[in-house]
């Protein structure tokens, strides 16, 4: 039977309703992520899609590291970053500066920076068959990126740039594969083409990189553009030669302010052909260019003793390491 | 006997004129042109860019000594073809023969002119906004420091990355406004209308000002010896 009582509690209940989803819509909300809003303001179109993998961690803000005892080592460790060549010439073989292949000081994401490789360490490594300290993993970048030689543990370049790593990765924790780090996975293609990588270098590398592929430098002397090849860049050793890796990188920030333009087809083709050309021996050179490509270099991801243009990639590299000039090399 | 002469004479005539024609097209005088315009359409670039090519940064008439040769001739034949647009500099690199656009980037290049006196005085807050810039960029942006293609102290890098270092702010100011309306589009790859577009108006005055506030004097080879 109908009751008045019905329709008050009809009424009663749409109320409550009511009020339920008022005050959920008026509860507060995170508000929405900025980075761009100074550009919103300013009304100027926004950058380009970042990539996938956002990292949710930032290094602390420029203009920071304190004027302490500390913070004077952790500036060294920034200064040997950006201008390798100048700051620990004593261990670099090539033309490179960390920061060429590290972007914006090792800080941004994407491009292997350093706050995410520093709680990575220590760490097992199959790359040499046990378990690195953090140390030890920066001895390898000058080894073999570097084309160079590994500084001593505890030495003063490498407790510098332990100490920059570190002050970038305050408050990152220990432990933890942080989104960013290293260079993003760039999805199989079907068919990677060197000659089509070729033609990727001369439009959208080559204005930079030269196209000869030695890169450039300003009048005083400094490398602004790296070389990708040839007796000053990066050795067989280092991890700039694994198609993957180079493709990554290349993918997630090249050209140099617009990363991610490239198409995967592109990122891939462009790295295969970048990485198909001779530069330095691999300083763990097994007495002939089969043995060390069985040894290191046993990938599809590797040109390493492949024939390329009939000639084999490793049998006329340029000896690893600096120029004999003053004592043993690596 | 007569037609000999006759024959020597317009064998002689004709070397002569030869010769005189080649050395029209292989001997332009860059400085000549400079000064005294072309005498086919071109003005004396000296009117506006300085007797020593060094600009009039209140003007925003830009610095040309020192800049690289084929950044210049580059920048000309794009002001003669319509690829950069100008009013001012569409007539007179079009009445400029290739050879003497050529002429005229070597001889610019090879000067060292000092910096303009004129334009505005920068403030410190501003040359500490552009220096930041011009070191650091801002990633968070994707907006590289300018001297990750510009050179340390924008001492400019190749062909195609232009020495910004004693340019005139006003001139720089109105390339980065250019290339962000879309009126300049001559850019390789378009990564200056990229970078442009991430600046605002203060950071434009920051960078402009930090940049025509350092030395222009060419950079020796000092610091990283190149490894063989």
């Amino acid at each position: 039977m109908h009751s008045p009582s019905n329709f008050q509690t009809w009424i009663i209940g749409v109320g409550f309703i009511g009020l339920a989803v008022f005050i959920g819509y008026k509860l507060p909300r995170p508000a929405a992520p900025t980075a761009e809003s100074t550009l919103a303001e300013s009304a100027v179109p926004s950058a380009p899609a970042k990539p996938a993998a956002q990292a949710s961690f930032s290094p602390p803000a420029e203009g920071q590291i304190p004027d302490t005892e500390f913070g004077k080592i952790v500036q060294l460790g920034s200064n040997i970053f950006s201008n390798t060549q100048a700051n620990a010439k004593e261990f670099v073989g090539n033309a490179l500066q960390c920061a060429n292949c590290h972007i914006d000081k090792g800080r941004l994401a994407n491009s292997a920076p350093l706050w995410a490789a520093y709680v990575a360490y220590p760490a097992y490594r199959a790359k040499n068959g046990h378990v690195n300290t953090f140390q030890e993993r920066l001895q390898g970048c000058f080894r073999f990126s570097m084309n160079g030689k590994a500084p001593p543990l505890g030495s003063p370049v490498l407790v510098a740039l332990e100490s920059y790593a570190y002050y970038l990765a305050k408050g990152a924790p220990t432990g933890v594969n942080l989104p960013g780090r290293g260079y993003p996975k760039v999805q199989k293609v079907a068919k990677i083409d060197a000659a089509h990588g070729s033609q990727v270098y001369a439009e959208k590398c080559a204005l930079c990189h030269g196209a000869d592929g030695q890169g450039q430098s300003a009048p005083d002397g400094a490398t602004v553009f790296p070389p990708l090849w040839g007796p000053r860049s990066y050795n067989w050793g280092a991890g700039m030669t694994s198609i993957n890796n180079a493709a990554g990188f290349i993918k997630a920030n090249m050209p140099l302010s617009q990363g991610n333009t490239l198409s995967d087809q592109e990122a891939w083709d462009v790295a295969v052909f970048v990485d198909s050309h001779e530069r330095p021996q691999d300083p763990r050179f097994a007495g002939s260019v089969a043995e060390t490509r069985k040894k290191y270099h046993d990938s599809a991801m590797s040109m390493y003793g492949q024939t390329v243009d009939g000639v084999v990639l490793g049998q006329n590299s340029p000896p690893a390491g600096p120029p004999a000039t003053n004592g043993p090399t690596n | 006997m007569v037609s000999i002469h006759r024959t020597v004479a317009l064998v002689a005539s004709l070397a002569l004129g030869a010769a005189f024609i080649a050395s029209s097209a292989y001997a332009v005088d860059g400085r000549a042109i400079a000064m005294s315009g072309n005498n086919a359409g071109a003005p004396a670039c000296a009117a506006c860019h300085g007797d020593g090519g060094e600009g009039r940064p209140d003007a925003g008439y830009p610095r040309l000594a020192g800049l690289d040769a084929r950044y210049l001739s580059t920048q000309l034949h794009d002001f003669a073809d319509g690829r950069r647009a100008s009013d001012v500099m569409h007539p007179v690199a079009k009445a400029l023969r290739p050879g003497e656009r050529e002429a005229l980037a070597s001889y610019f290049a090879s000067l060292a002119t000092p910096p303009a006196a004129g334009g505005k005085k920068p403030d410190a807050k501003a040359l500490a906004v552009g220096a930041a810039l011009a070191e650091r960029g801002d990633w968070s942006k994707g907006l590289p420091a300018c001297e990750q293609c510009h050179g340390p102290k924008g001492q400019g890098v190749g062909a195609a990355f232009p020495k910004l270092a004693g340019q005139s702010a006003e001139y720089i100011a109105a390339q980065l406004r250019a290339w962000k309306s879309g009126q300049r589009s001559n850019d390789p790859l378009h990564l200056m209308t990229g970078v442009a577009t991430k600046l605002d108006d203060r950071q434009v005055a920051a960078v402009a000002a930090y940049f025509a506030s350092l030395d222009s004097k060419p950079v020796a080879a000092a610091n990283a010896e190149r490894k063989p």
